[in-house]
């Protein structure tokens, strides 16, 4: 117990009435009262990938193969940046049901810029992106200005911009981006070399390490309770040593995919921005309750347009990925289960439909769970009709958990 | 209550003054001609029957709505209230009924919303849990712990956050809506003792109640309205519940309009100089009294 003579100073251990969490046996006492009073966390997510990851395994010995996971990985990168915007916008307690149709705008637009008019590809990308962000600001506008459910919103705004990319891509079906392009490159080529995929790892657990040690002296000098050095060490090694063999099966074959580190990161940026800026704080607070956040002086039409803007723009961004992994866009683009996949995989990953809950992360650990069926289904040659009944039992599932921890929660006080 | 004592007497700065407040919703005249003060360190009761025009009262000092007639004065200064921005800016703050938390959040994040320190541009947490734990200490208030969300807290643990919580601006006033409204027993006393923490700590407490026995617990002065209009003045010191639940109901149509006690009066000439011809007159002597004052 190396912190627990500064504890005294803000809780007083002798006080039955307070709760207080010492070391790592507590820490784990601590994750079992909340898991029993319906604060789940990510615990249904892992262990339901578990599950799918054995019975997929024992049904198909490749879907545990290397070679199977790394294309695992790229497929997450491009869906799981819609995901991380969806998250977004399920933190408000509102929906985005058109990230799909943006997606697809936003591959049109790179597309006709990109190969016929031309243009120079970063340019290309700014448009895609932009176009994105502006349609984001459409949705807040009219959300913040008219009062409209952000479900009729979006739900004419998955026709609207389906419509538009049609449009935008005119006459020719199908554009095919130049191969070599480095943005299809990134998408399809770029793997990290092993060596430094492994000071990647080491560096990450590393900088996780720093940051909680810094955290924890601070708060000690503090005189709060703090985490001791010893849970620090045990979490970041674990970290470290699932990070290097993560890498190291992953290097069995192509290796690391540079665009999933790419999502990694936008989660990792986003993550910080929700839980360490009042903008984040913000976001939970009108997801829990708006008339408090407003009466806190948030300016909550800020917030519902920032959002929306930022979810739609994250939709381009996937778009732009989805459109270099298949170096195509075509009028399917961002059509069929792309959207549903999206919705699916942050409410699987632990983002409430009901707004408040959830974090950054929720958005990988679904997309993982949604890429894991979808690749396991294939694997096994089924039909995609299977394919579409089965998630949509998944998502049904994940909503069912959702909503009973939502009442276990109620029941336990916790909200 | 035999914990009179702090309560009567000493001089304290008069902090807000309401003079002649008016307000009509369309036909209905909600307030009509209410005089009202706070001075710091003071727990004034605002009482009444439902439809006294108690909220509506609360809502015009909190900047909800804005008066039709009448003045509101600030530290002797005439200002204007009209929005809840105003009213947070010149140090008025106000927990309603519903308590507006973040159920989400956990006690610190609520304490802060909305007024967040950061360092950088990063929130430091530490400073604020610091700052809470402190806040928390002075009000003697139980929290099982800052970092639960404020959902898991009980009636009187959320009613203690959301006071708190309005101390966070340091304001110089605080109206509290029917804080011990739904509350056990031992959970209104650990509320009523909030209030005393905030009376010592130099904070005027407007305390709207329809539970006479909180009011007669903690309160130092009791203001009555009736039908939107002041019904009375009283000093806990000397009343009983009886006689302000008559003045609420109208038994006493014409009330005592007791002076406030010789003590008051005679506590300190400034005092007396400022306030003592507004300090509690019968709604029928108010006239002319009040003419003679203000000119």
């Amino acid at each position: 117990m190396t912190a627990a003579g500064d504890r005294a100073g803000a809780v007083d251990p002798r006080d039955d009435k307070l709760l207080s969490t010492q070391g790592i046996r507590g820490a784990l006492d601590g994750l079992a009262t909340r898991i029993r009073g319906g604060d789940l966390g990510a615990a249904p997510v892992i262990i339901g990938l578990a599950v799918i990851w054995a019975v997929f395994q024992a049904l198909n010995p490749v879907f545990l193969s290397s070679e199977n996971l790394v294309n695992l990985t790229m497929q997450c990168a491009a869906i799981g940046t819609i995901t991380l915007g969806v998250v977004l916008v399920l933190l408000l307690g509102e929906i985005d049901l058109s990230v799909g149709s943006v997606s697809g705008l936003a591959a049109a637009v790179l597309a006709v810029t990109f190969v016929q008019f031309q243009w120079n590809l970063v340019l290309a990308l700014v448009a895609a992106t932009v176009a994105g962000f502006l349609v984001g600001l459409l949705y807040g506008f009219l959300y913040t200005r008219f009062g409209v459910p952000s479900f009729v919103i979006t739900l004419a705004g998955l026709l609207g911009f389906l419509g538009l990319q049609l449009w935008v891509l005119g006459d020719n079906g199908t554009i095919n981006l130049p191969i070599d392009s480095w943005i299809v490159q990134f998408a399809q080529q770029m793997f990290l070399p092993p060596w430094l995929s492994y000071v990647g790892a080491v560096l990450t657990a590393g900088a996780y390490a720093w940051v909680r040690i810094r955290h924890a002296r601070r708060r000690s000098a503090a005189n709060l309770v703090s985490q001791s050095y010893r849970e620090i060490a045990l979490r970041s090694t674990v970290l470290v040593v699932f990070l290097l063999a993560a890498a190291w099966y992953l290097n069995l074959w192509r290796g690391v995919g540079v665009m999933f580190l790419f999502f990694l990161a936008l989660v990792v940026i986003m993550n910080f921005a929700l839980t360490r800026t009042r903008w984040g704080r913000a976001v939970y607070a009108v997801g829990g309750s708006v008339e408090a956040a407003r009466r806190a002086g948030i300016r909550v039409d800020r917030i519902y347009l920032s959002v929306f803007a930022l979810c739609s723009t994250l939709a381009a961004v996937g778009g732009i990925l989805a459109a270099s992994r298949l170096s195509a866009v075509s009028q399917s683009s961002g059509a069929g289960d792309t959207n549903l996949n999206a919705i699916a995989a942050a409410v699987i990953g632990g983002a409430s439909l009901f707004g408040g809950r959830g974090s950054a992360f929720s958005a990988v650990l679904g997309i993982v769970v949604i890429q894991s069926i979808s690749s396991g289904l294939t694997l096994l040659n089924l039909d995609s009709s299977v394919r579409f009944m089965i998630t949509g039992v998944v998502l049904v599932l994940a909503v069912i958990v959702d909503s009973i921890s939502r009442r276990t929660r109620a029941a336990s006080g916790r909200a | 209550m035999s914990m009179t004592h702090p309560r009567v007497g000493r001089a304290r700065e008069r902090v807000l003054t309401v003079r002649g407040i008016g307000k009509r919703f369309g036909a209905v005249r909600a307030l009509t001609d209410v005089d009202f003060w706070v001075n710091e360190g003071e727990v004034v009761a605002l009482v009444g029957d439902n439809g006294a025009g108690k909220s509506t009262l609360v809502k015009v000092l909190a900047g909800v709505h804005s008066p039709d007639a009448g003045v509101i004065e600030f530290d002797g200064e005439s200002v204007h209230i009209d929005t809840p921005a105003d009213a947070q800016e010149l140090g008025i703050a106000t927990v309603f009924q519903d308590l507006a938390l973040c159920d989400n959040l956990d006690v610190v994040a609520n304490l802060w919303l909305g007024q967040e320190l950061v360092s950088g541009s990063t929130l430091d947490e530490v400073d604020m849990e610091e700052r809470t734990w402190t806040l928390l200490r002075e009000l003697s208030a139980k929290i099982p712990s800052v970092r639960v969300p404020v959902a898991s807290l009980s009636g009187g643990q959320r009613q203690t956050v959301a006071i708190a919580r309005s101390l966070i601006g340091d304001p110089r006033i605080i109206i509290l809506d029917e804080p011990t409204a739904a509350l056990g027993v031992a959970q209104t006393a650990e509320v009523l003792n909030l209030i005393e923490r905030l009376r010592e700590r130099g904070h005027g407490v407007i305390l709207i109640s329809h539970n006479m026995a909180d009011v007669m617990a903690v309160a130092d002065r009791v203001v009555v309205l009736r039908l939107g209009r002041n019904n009375g003045v009283y000093n806990v010191a000397d009343i009983t519940s009886e006689t302000l639940i008559a003045a609420i109901t109208g038994a006493v149509d014409f009330p005592i309009g007791r002076r406030m006690p010789e003590p008051r009066a005679a506590e300190s000439p400034a005092d007396s100089a400022v306030g003592g011809a507004e300090i509690i007159r019968m709604p029928s002597a108010r006239r002319s009294r009040g003419r003679e004052d203000d000119a």
